[in-house]
């Protein structure tokens, strides 16, 4: 069953004339994670602040858990979907300690389990144990950033709602925090919708991207098939998917290989090794380096799957077909 | 300063008197300016109308807001505190308002999103952000307050403005000038552990 269903969602601010989320559909499977993208202002904002209900939908109707999300106190609700945004909010008079501790305690944890449950989620967020005592104003922003995550996460909750996150940090933070935040999302298996305009990011996270413009999702769909088959000029044009080499390197070889991809028998000892989340135009550069048909692919020192050139062919096609089959947006 | 050595109970009495007399009317100005300060930072329109008539009570001069209230509450300790209450009113309401509308609005779109009712919004999180502010608010009331509580004596309130009212009714100088001198010395003593308070909120986060 989904875990979150939109119904006609819609958020219409008194201030403007057009609304800022437009009668949107969609459903979430438990575990997966979503990226929103799309250009600033277009209610990606708006859209996940109604899930939270910090904003109140004009019309329309949110499941979650199956569940009309109005018929829970709204507090409630919210202990149990985890948030996370760009300027953290982390409450500067407490320590990383409590803050971390903020949602177990508004459910009445016991403090023995709050304390052990400090301890781990910093070990999870990979701040060492004496960062405890500190004031967020004592970190930096990717440490910070963390810390928000760990708070976030504290009382296990199913759903996790972050609006760029990773949008204030530098470069290199980002792409640590990026690795670091898939690796977490392998341990507990959260239903992540993670806002972004990066379209980097968006790629590099995402099991499904929900491409919006305008207040209406234009494309809901993987990764390789929004890059290989963007159904308007506007997702085209924002993942630049006519341009092969670029778009070899927004696809991670993970999504290549498919997800059901059976690991193929050994006989690869000697070959340079791919990692699921390296990038398809740095697949290719080691498969023409090596002089091979195919490479493999491994993780936490497993071998996960075999790319072959073939595979890496068999996206090149499609791009044509998906640049011809365009169907022209108005206004776009 | 022979009328200090001989007197110096009397002159003791005076400063209890006035130590209590501002104590008392701070604490009740708090009392008032704390709730009023969460609402008006809560309802943003009625910012505007309750500060305008706080301040207008403001200028007001003390001793006219004094004689104004003697056919209400009589002569005494009432009248004096009252008036003090409401000078405190404006600068007390006006650092509650500033203090919890210039939080981070961040921090209280987390304080939302982690779930805290109102009333945990406020204690956790609003009101010891806006303490440093609450607090420079105390200070400046407490000052001006300690000045203005000299003409308590006018009301037979008692205090340090005694010692005023009396040196100049009977031309003693020294007279004036001690009670001045003790009407500083409390005020520069009670700026002292104010300061330090509102140094220590500062400082309790990092
Ligand atoms: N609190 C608000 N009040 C009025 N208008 C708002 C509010 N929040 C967002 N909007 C408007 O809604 C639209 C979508 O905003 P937002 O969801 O923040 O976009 P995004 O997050 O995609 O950049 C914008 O036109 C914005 O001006
Ligand atoms: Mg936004």
């Amino acid at each position: 069953m989904s875990i979150i269903v939109a119904e006609g969602v819609t958020k219409r601010f008194s201030s403007d004339s057009r609304p800022a989320v437009d009668a949107v559909s969609f459903a979430v499977d438990p575990g997966e994670f979503i990226v929103l993208l799309g250009p600033s202002g277009c209610g990606k904002t708006t859209l996940l602040k109604m899930i939270n209900r910090i904003y109140e939908p004009t019309s329309g109707q949110l499941l979650i858990d199956g569940v009309d999300s109005r018929s829970l106190p709204v507090t409630h609700l919210r202990r149990r979907i985890g948030y996370a945004i760009q300027q953290t909010g982390l409450f500067p008079h407490f320590r990383v300690e409590q803050n971390i501790a903020v949602v177990p305690r508004l459910l009445g944890w016991e403090r023995p389990r709050i304390e052990a449950r400090i301890t781990e989620l910093l070990d999870l967020v990979g701040l060492p144990h004496d960062f405890r005592r500190r004031y967020p104003r004592q970190l930096s922003g990717g440490q910070q950033q963390r810390v928000g995550l760990a708070r976030a996460l504290a009382a296990d909750p199913a759903i996790m709602l972050m609006d760029e996150p990773f949008g204030a940090l530098d470069a290199i933070t980002r792409a640590r925090l990026q690795d670091e935040l898939l690796h977490i999302q392998r341990k507990v298996h959260k239903t992540i919708l993670f806002v972004t305009h990066d379209i980097e990011e968006a790629l590099r996270l995402a099991d499904r991207m929900m491409v919006m413009n305008h207040g209406q999702i234009v494309q809901f769909d993987t990764p390789l098939t929004i890059l290989t088959r963007p159904c308007t000029r506007f997702v085209e044009q924002l993942t630049s998917a006519n341009d092969v080499l670029r778009r070899l390197s927004l696809l991670t070889v993970a999504s290549a290989l498919g997800r059901e991809r059976p690991p193929a028998a050994g006989g690869s000892a000697d070959l340079p090794p791919l990692h699921p989340q390296d990038d398809l135009r740095f697949a290719l550069t080691q498969l023409l380096g090596a002089g091979e048909s195919s490479l493999p692919v491994i993780d936490d020192g497993r071998e996960v799957g075999r790319l072959t050139l073939a595979d890496l062919r068999a996206m090149l096609p499609s791009t044509v077909a998906g640049l011809e089959g365009h169907v022209p947006v108005s206004g776009a | 300063m022979g009328y200090l050595l001989t007197n110096w109970a009397y002159v003791g009495t005076l400063l209890l008197q006035h130590l209590w007399l501002t104590g008392s009317a701070m604490a009740i100005s708090v009392v008032i300016a704390l709730p009023l300060g969460v609402l008006l930072a809560r309802v943003a329109w009625l910012r505007g109308p309750v500060l305008g008539f706080l301040g207008l009570l403001y200028t007001i001069p003390s001793l006219s807001l004094l004689v104004l209230l003697i056919p209400v509450l009589r002569l005494g300790y009432w009248p004096a505190v009252v008036t003090l209450v409401i000078y405190a009113q404006l600068v007390l309401v006006r650092n509650v308002v500033v203090g919890m509308v210039g939080i981070d609005p961040a921090v209280i779109e987390a304080a939302h999103g982690m779930g805290m009712n109102s009333w945990q919004r406020l204690v956790q999180v609003e009101l010891p952000l806006a303490l440093p502010l609450l607090l420079a608010g105390l200070r400046i009331a407490t000052l001006s307050t300690i000045g203005i509580a000299t003409i308590a004596a006018f009301v037979n309130a008692g205090g340090l403005g005694m010692l005023l009212f009396d040196g100049v009714r009977t031309s003693n100088h020294e007279k004036i000038v001690i009670g001045a001198i003790a009407v500083s010395l409390l005020a520069i003593g009670a700026n002292v552990l104010l300061r330090r308070a509102e140094l220590w909120s500062q400082q309790s986060r990092g």
